[in-house]
């Protein structure tokens, strides 16, 4: 799993690839947090979209993050999101997070992982 | 009972970068049964969260063994046990509870949930001290090629 993480004005994104689990999940956790803390961002953007494999880990994440956003008075985003990946969140309700960014799940992503 | 068709027994330490691993080579084993994509993706969750709660929870400040054994049956059910002599679980109704956990802020909780949905069937069974036995069941939809197999 590897996240790079790029700056823009006050917001912070962040892509995740490859795998997700309760491994990789810590060393992304500390490299975001790091950009976050050491910025005065209050947008974080984490991009799903080269992510093949996510367990409940990914769920941690998420949650994590929209919490240390919150607390930050900023605002967590999530993208390109599979179809997938969105079943293990929805058994978190995370589709009910107010954290989506348009074009996410379901259309666009559907085709892209079909193929 | 009908005799499995093909069996593996796994085992390996309690070290987080096996838990990749582990989902690997279930999924590798699990190949033979020709499964769909997302029977095999619904398996390596399933494989990684009970590997996952071994390393946090049984084995939480120490390194010990986890064993995972896999039957194939010749009518696509699929028997994964997951094993550790670990700490146990107190209460595994209270455990298998969604959103319940003693793993800190980042876990959500929702390990045994994401287990019971990818599966057909679940099975804990854990005594305080002596560790923990995970058993899924999973059926795979039969297709023709399967039979060059039996």
């Amino acid at each position: 799993m590897v996240v790079r993480i790029e700056q823009v004005t006050n917001e912070i994104t962040a892509w995740l690839s490859g795998e997700l689990d309760h491994h990789t999940a810590r060393v992304m956790r500390e490299q975001i947090d790091a950009a976050v803390g050491s910025s005065s961002a209050n947008v974080l953007r984490l991009d799903f979209s080269g992510v093949g494999f996510m367990d409940s880990s990914g769920i941690g994440l998420v949650m994590g993050r929209y919490r240390l956003m919150q607390s930050r008075g900023g605002r967590l985003l999530v993208v390109g999101v599979s179809e997938r990946l969105l079943r293990v969140m929805r058994l978190a309700g995370l589709e009910r997070l107010p954290v989506w960014e348009e074009k996410t799940h379901k259309d666009t992503k559907k085709e892209a992982y079909k193929k | 009972m009908k005799k499995a068709m093909n069996e593996m027994k796994l085992t390996f330490p309690s070290r987080s970068a096996n838990e990749g691993f582990a989902r690997s080579a279930v999924a590798s084993f699990l190949s033979q049964l020709d499964p769909a994509v997302d029977e095999l993706a619904d398996l390596r969750t399933a494989v990684s969260e009970a590997v996952t709660n071994c390393i946090v929870h049984a084995y939480r400040d120490t390194i010990g063994t986890i064993t995972i054994q896999m039957r194939l049956f010749a009518d696509g059910r699929v028997v994964i046990k997951i094993r550790d002599r670990g700490c146990g679980i107190a209460d595994v109704e209270q455990a298998m509870e969604p959103l319940f956990t003693t793993g800190g802020d980042d876990r959500s909780g929702l390990g045994f949930s994401v287990m019971e949905s990818f599966t057909d069937r679940l099975r804990v069974s854990s005594k305080a001290g002596r560790g923990t036995v995970v058993t899924m069941e999973k059926y795979i939809a039969v297709k023709e090629r399967q039979a060059t197999l039996a």
